[in-house]
């Protein structure tokens, strides 16, 4: 194993346990939202340093690989999308700490009714599976899991759009949970914006991997295949 | 139309198939990067486009190599002409014992030139061109080997292009020199560029990367890959291009 080899491993573990801190952080800020914990919300705020740094750690690793080693080709697009993932694993970070921001400022527990008009927990459920399947599609380098999260982040979107009639009907039912009732919108928009950060997560793999550019294309674009390098013979070939 | 081109071009060294079936073409005024691990063929290919194989004993070559459209292996062809048109540098500075004039003048004075304004103008338009002239114009009747290493390479490169050649072969041509020195040589082949068809052999793969249009990857005696040198560098088609550039063989 080279120099290079070794210190892309190591990028790549601390990418993983990145990866591990922002979910971590999420399912607490679900479980803080969800039994009205407000110790358990203070804890995704104070954990919220040791992603930023953690951030700056990975920024700085990704800075060292690409000055000491000048990777290319496939060790450089390993780096790129290094730097660009960890940026955005960074702000799912800052979504959990605004959530647990929002269990610590509301004075009683979510009304379960809200709850249940917001489909807010399946939105929860489903925004910390996409950032677990991307997690999982970058430790194997597995695009069509990645690809994956472009379907399943349009269920985020679907309850996001049905979200603003849901809580205007409650606020209409119950005009004494208007605080409340914004804050939870406020949480649906943020939850919402972790599945834009993982499908950049999922672009970045699938960059990496497949060497293949597909930010701002059509979905129907974005989940087809391609080849991926193999051997040939290049016959008569002139540039 | 390319300016250098091969076609289908074999090479043995006796029973050693040194070059197998290279077709590639490299058009007027870029410059081709030859890439490759030690023994793969590159430098061999090199030689071919001023024939200098030919003083290698039992080399048999077959195919073709065209320059301008011409093959350059038919029999009408003079080695020493095609070598006023195709320049060489390589790996070791090699100045000859001479002032520094004279070793720019040399090339032209075997071709039989004797105006001496001519030759004064043409000196010092070549040691211009090898971005040279400043830092020796008031010792041009010193000892070439009084310069520094790097100054020596591109007295050398002076010394190719004072006979107007329209390619320029470089073996290497940075590999001895100190980082100051390379980066000269390297923004040097940047502007010869303009003038000049130049194909490099090159080790240092940020070397290919920095100064060539496009790069040739070759492998045991195979043409594995050539493309524009950014694509080579940032998504290589062939599985051993990528391995070899990334430093995982070689």
């Amino acid at each position: 194993m080279t120099h290079l080899d070794i210190e892309l491993k190591k990028l790549r573990l601390d990418m993983v346990e990145m990866f591990n801190l922002v979910l971590s952080q999420l399912e607490k800020s679900q479980q803080a939202l969800t039994e009205f914990d407000k110790d358990l919300a203070r804890e995704v705020r104070v954990n919220e340093k040791r992603v930023n740094s953690f951030e700056l750690k990975l920024d700085r690793d990704c800075e060292n690989v690409i000055a000491l080693f000048n990777p290319v080709a496939v060790d450089l697009r390993f780096v790129l999308a290094s730097l660009k993932m960890n940026s955005n694993l960074e702000r799912i970070g800052d979504i959990a700490e605004g959530i647990a921001q929002f269990v610590l400022s509301i004075k009683n527990a979510p009304d379960p009714n809200l709850l249940e008009a917001t489909r807010v927990m399946e939105m929860f459920t489903t925004a910390n599976s996409i950032v677990a399947d991307v997690r999982t599609s970058f430790e194997n380098e597995d695009t069509r899991l990645a690809r994956n999260v472009f379907m399943k982040d349009e269920l985020l979107d679907e309850i996001n759009i049905a979200s603003t009639s849901a809580v205007a009907e409650f606020i209409k039912n119950n005009p004494d949970k208007i605080n409340q009732s914004l804050y939870m919108l406020s949480t649906i928009r943020k939850l919402e914006r972790v599945g834009d950060q993982s499908k950049n997560i999922a672009e970045e793999i699938i960059f990496y991997v497949e060497a293949k550019v597909i930010k701002h294309k059509k979905i129907s674009e974005k989940i087809s295949t391609t080849d991926s390098l193999q051997s040939e013979n290049p016959g008569d070939i002139k540039p | 139309m390319h300016k250098l081109e091969s076609r289908n071009l074999q090479l043995y060294y006796g029973d050693f198939h040194a070059l197998k079936g290279i077709s590639m073409g490299m058009k007027k005024n870029t410059v081709t990067a030859l890439i490759g691990p030690s023994g793969c063929g590159k430098s061999t290919y090199l030689r071919l486009f001023n024939r200098m194989n030919d003083l290698i004993d039992n080399v048999r070559i077959e195919g073709e190599v065209l320059l301008d459209d011409k093959n350059i292996y038919s029999k009408d062809t003079i080695p020493d002409e095609l070598r006023k048109k195709v320049g060489m540098v390589f790996q070791k500075p090699n100045p000859f014992p001479k002032s520094l004039f004279e070793n720019v003048a040399y090339g032209l004075r075997v071709n039989g030139i004797t105006h001496k304004t001519f030759i004064e103008e043409r000196v010092e338009r070549s040691l211009k061109q090898a971005a040279l002239w400043e830092e020796v114009k008031d010792k041009l009747k010193k000892s070439a080997f009084a310069l520094s290493g790097g100054q020596q390479q591109r007295l050398c490169i002076a010394r190719a292009l004072a006979i107007e050649p329209s390619v320029l072969l470089m073996d290497e041509p940075a590999s001895a020199l100190d980082p100051i020195s390379s980066a000269k040589i390297e923004e040097l082949i940047y502007e010869l560029k303009r003038d000049y068809t130049i194909v490099i052999v090159t080790h240092n793969m940020q070397q290919a990367g920095r100064v060539s249009d496009n790069t040739a990857f070759f492998y045991l005696g195979e043409l594995v890959e050539y493309d524009d040198t950014k694509k080579i560098f940032t998504n290589p088609k062939d599985i051993r291009t990528q391995n070899y550039i990334t430093g995982r063989f070689g």
